[in-house]
């Protein structure tokens, strides 16, 4: 067994799980690419997309392969950071605006 | 940190062709791990690859350049000395007018530095070569007055110039040519854009190279294009015709950075895991000759870098150019070919398919 959870080497393995479960791998990898192509979003942003999703989701595996997509679609340091800050904006957005919840609660314990 | 001078310069072990290639040809590529190069091309009957026919005449006319870029194929820099003699281009004069070449294309180092650049592109042109290149890295038409005018020159023998520009903004340009490059390569493009350069309907045609700034392919030429045009449109007022999007091969300074920044297996396995078969009819080598500043010939200036001559029964010097010889040869491969068969391909002219 592998001393630490996860393991850059396993990125590339991917296509491996398909070995314990073969039919459902080949559905998800075929959906996985069409949602990836071009089409009422560009490959580009839906890369994009993907990088801020990993960062929302803390997916190390994820961040990896969609820092060397990006780049590779021809993105911009810029453009990927303002993708990470989108992932933060919605994940601390979604702490805060249970703030209204908690002031709800609050307001109607107290005088 | 840019680095200051050439690998030879530092007496870097890199400077060794022989090293390089001891690199190239890894553990991975012993062990089987990766399939080689000449697997690859066994395994699509293409090998031993062969010529179509020659269309383009490339000449290094020296490796001396005012800029020393981190990933440079040629390890050029002020201090490189090779450099062609007069004597040398007239032997390719003669050559291009022996077999009516389409393009002759100029490179170096930065070929206006030779001191008879101007006579050898003027010859072209009055032996009647129908398209001169001329690979300018932008900053040598500011690096000294008797460069200022370059432009004007390109014009009047309608040299179509091609340029590098690693990218649209300057800290990712300047990581990869040096402080203040971004700034007066910006400075060029506007003086070649003066004359008429890249400006629609004046036939003077500038485009501009891009090359990845680290362990990467190149995005998508179109669309990075599509992004230069605008960047440099709405920032600066620059027009240019083509973007060429071009691997970087790893040998050379460009091998030096892969190391150092611990990339190599990395890159060399997307080189491999990115071979298309698709690219190897028109890999560039099948219809380009290179030859060096002393007149010997390669297959791409890529093997000139690494001294891997063309294949000997095919002669190997400008004074025993053979049409028939060089069209039957054999060319010479080796790992580095990977870089011109990944992704969508890459050659001089851009991607290839």
């Amino acid at each position: 067994m592998e001393k630490t959870y996860y393991n850059p080497e396993d990125l590339k393995k991917f296509g491996n799980i398909a070995e314990f479960e073969s039919n459902l791998a080949a559905k998800f990898f075929d959906y996985y690419g069409e949602v990836f192509k071009d089409g009422a979003l560009s490959a580009r942003e839906k890369s994009l997309i993907a990088l801020a999703v990993a960062h929302a989701i803390q997916c190390p595996y994820c961040i990896d392969a969609y820092t060397q997509d990006t780049i590779a679609k021809g993105c911009n340091e810029a453009q990927m950071m303002e993708a990470v800050h989108v992932a933060g904006a919605i994940r601390g957005g979604a702490s805060l605006v249970h703030g209204v919840q908690m002031m709800n609660k609050a307001k109607k314990l107290m005088m | 940190m840019s680095i200051i001078k050439s690998l030879r310069s530092r007496n870097s072990t890199l400077a060794s062709t022989e090293k390089q290639l001891e690199i190239l040809n890894c553990d991975s590529f012993k062990n089987g791990k990766w399939q080689t190069f000449r697997e690859k091309l066994i395994q699509q009957n293409e090998f031993p690859l062969k010529p179509t026919n020659i269309e383009i005449f490339q000449v290094n006319i020296g490796y001396m350049c005012n800029q020393t870029c981190k990933h440079c194929h040629v390890d050029a820099g002020p201090d490189r000395k090779e450099i062609m003699t007069q004597e040398t281009m007239q032997q390719c004069l003669d050559v291009i007018a022996k077999y009516n070449f389409h393009t002759l294309d100029i490179t170096g180092g930065a070929p206006e530095m030779n001191p008879n650049f101007r006579w050898f592109v003027s010859e072209a042109k009055k032996i009647g070569v129908k398209e001169i290149i001329v690979r300018c890295n932008l900053t040598i038409i500011l690096a000294n007055q008797k460069y200022n005018d370059l432009p004007e020159f390109f014009k009047e023998h309608q040299i179509r110039v091609v340029s590098s520009l690693p990218f649209y903004n300057a800290d990712r340009t300047d990581r990869q040519r040096g402080t203040g490059v971004f700034e007066k390569s910006i400075k060029a493009l506007q003086m070649l854009n003066a004359v008429g350069y890249g400006k629609e309907n004046s036939g003077l045609i500038l485009d501009l190279v891009y090359n990845p700034n680290g362990a990467f392919l190149p995005a998508d030429q179109k669309l990075l294009e599509i992004d230069f045009k605008n960047e440099l449109r709405s920032h600066f007022g620059i027009e240019f015709n083509n973007l060429l999007a071009i691997t970087n091969i790893p040998i050379s300074r460009y091998l030096e950075y892969l190391i150092d920044s611990d990339n190599f297996e990395e890159y060399m396995d997307l080189l491999v895991r990115s071979y298309n078969p698709a690219t190897v009819k028109n890999v560039m080598c099948r219809n380009t000759i290179s030859v060096g500043w002393n007149g010997n010939l390669y297959d791409c200036d890529f093997n000139q870098m690494l001294d891997l001559n063309i294949d000997r029964n095919a002669g190997q010097h400008i004074s025993v150019f053979d049409l028939e010889k060089i069209n039957n040869r054999n060319i010479v491969i080796n790992q580095h070919c990977f870089g011109c068969t990944a992704g969508s391909g890459s050659s001089c002219q851009g991607t290839t398919i």
